[in-house]
């Protein structure tokens, strides 16, 4: 059995680690706030986005020479996952459950025996797939300096991407993130933004539209800013699923701690309570034998 | 019947502007500028740098941006833009900034002919400016 001090000490640390976790939580919540806040903020544009695009494809009336980034490059040989996690831990599930879905899929691709690429947005996803995939992974962003998820940042990434589609470097691109649901569930999405998938959403509005210039020379426009878009609106959304899984992961930490803690009080008030019956009993028979 | 519709103004982080009493939009279109009043058909365009106005009983307002998509429907104008700044809010320095910055742009030798182009107007527009 552990000492008393031993005892002591183990309380005082896990009480310490405790107001650590505390603070860590106090702090998630409040950046959670401004973090989906963006991520509210920032829907109207991919959405109005998305709208716009369906209807030029829509539009469009020689599918056949549509541009590459809207109808592919007629073969799925090459994919390439963008994976993005954070680039802090302490966050629960949050990284391994990209991870999780992302060799998922990256096993699928490569039993299927077609050729895979990885680009890993966030040093995290980073440290954990390079340990399987390393030789996969061709490109490693991090945004570390910049305090929030901003367009600027996607649009790196996004500029990154069609230029090794143009370079014919891969077929089809899939983004993995989070999407914020709630602050205690986050869905693990794989999104597919080359070619672009339109399958399903047939547009209801028969309405025509006016192009000026011709659809083909606004969609060649459109289609690259719809790329960081999309990248954006999983940055944000990241960014919102982050805070809210660290939220929750701390905030189980600190009851655990609590837990412990008491536990811990417990078993020292024991110890404690049992030496004293201990020395009593030796004082007392050391009487008697007298 | 009046002759006011809605302007909506979007950029990557927020809602930028949203406005129901404008009676008519000045857009620097990618092919000449455009004025849309109300009732016009439903179109999609989109924008080089330049200046955006916005003519409203409130009130006239002219917005820089530097690139975005419009689409009109419905009475219904959305602009898409990555880059706005409203003029009123854009002092000297900032403007020299982003003219800076548009040279040093239009100055690169190894663009392509519409980034090249891009980056004229933007200077052109921004001089005019001052």
């Amino acid at each position: 059995m552990a000492s008393l001090d031993d005892l002591k000490k183990r309380i005082a640390s896990v009480k310490s680690t405790q107001k650590i976790t505390k603070a860590m939580k106090m702090v998630a919540a409040a950046k959670l706030r401004r973090a989906q806040e963006s991520a509210e903020k920032g829907r109207p544009y991919s959405e109005k986005m998305n709208n716009v695009i369906l209807n030029l494809s829509n539009g469009i009336s020689d599918k056949e020479n549509a541009p590459k980034l809207l109808s592919g490059t007629g073969q799925e040989k090459t994919h390439l996952c963008v994976v993005m996690t954070s680039d802090r831990g302490l966050c629960g599930g949050f990284n391994s459950n990209i991870i999780k879905k992302a060799k998922s899929y990256f096993a699928k691709i490569l039993d299927e025996g077609k050729e895979l690429k990885i680009i890993t947005v966030g040093s995290k996803g980073n440290d954990q797939l390079k340990r399987v995939y390393g030789n996969k992974i061709i490109e490693n962003v991090s945004f570390k300096e910049s305090k929030n998820a901003n367009y600027f940042d996607a649009d790196k990434v996004g500029k990154m991407v069609i230029e090794k589609f143009e370079a014919g470097e891969f077929d089809v691109c899939t983004i993995f993130y989070n999407q914020f649901k709630n602050v205690i569930t986050q869905i693990p999405q794989a999104q597919q933004i080359i070619p672009l998938n339109n399958e399903g959403e047939e547009n209801s509005s028969e309405e025509s539209y006016e192009f000026e210039p011709d659809e083909d020379e606004i969609l060649s426009n459109l289609l690259p800013k719809n790329i960081s878009t999309q990248i954006f609106k999983a940055m944000l959304e990241n960014s919102a699923s982050e805070q809210g899984s660290r939220m929750s992961a701390m905030d189980n930490a600190t009851r655990n701690a609590g837990e412990m803690v008491d536990k811990l009080t417990i078993e020292y008030n024991r110890s404690r309570q049992a030496a004293i019956t201990k020395e009593l009993i030796e004082i007392i028979s050391g009487a008697e034998s007298l | 019947m009046s002759e006011e519709f809605k302007v909506e103004i979007v950029n990557p982080e927020k809602s930028f502007l949203v406005k129901d009493d404008v009676s008519e939009v000045v857009v620097p279109a990618f092919e000449g500028e455009m004025g849309i009043l109300k009732d016009h058909i439903s179109i999609i365009s989109f924008l080089k740098p330049g200046i955006i106005k916005i003519l409203s009983k409130s009130g006239d307002e002219n917005y820089y941006v530097e690139d975005g998509i419009v689409e009109f429907k419905n009475n219904n104008l959305s602009i898409l833009t990555s880059t706005i700044f409203n003029l009123a809010d854009m002092d000297k320095s900032k403007q020299q900034d982003l003219l800076k910055q548009a040279e040093e742009e239009a100055n690169k030798t190894d663009i392509n002919d519409q980034s090249k182009y891009l980056a004229d107007q933007k200077v052109e527009v921004l001089k005019t400016l001052n």
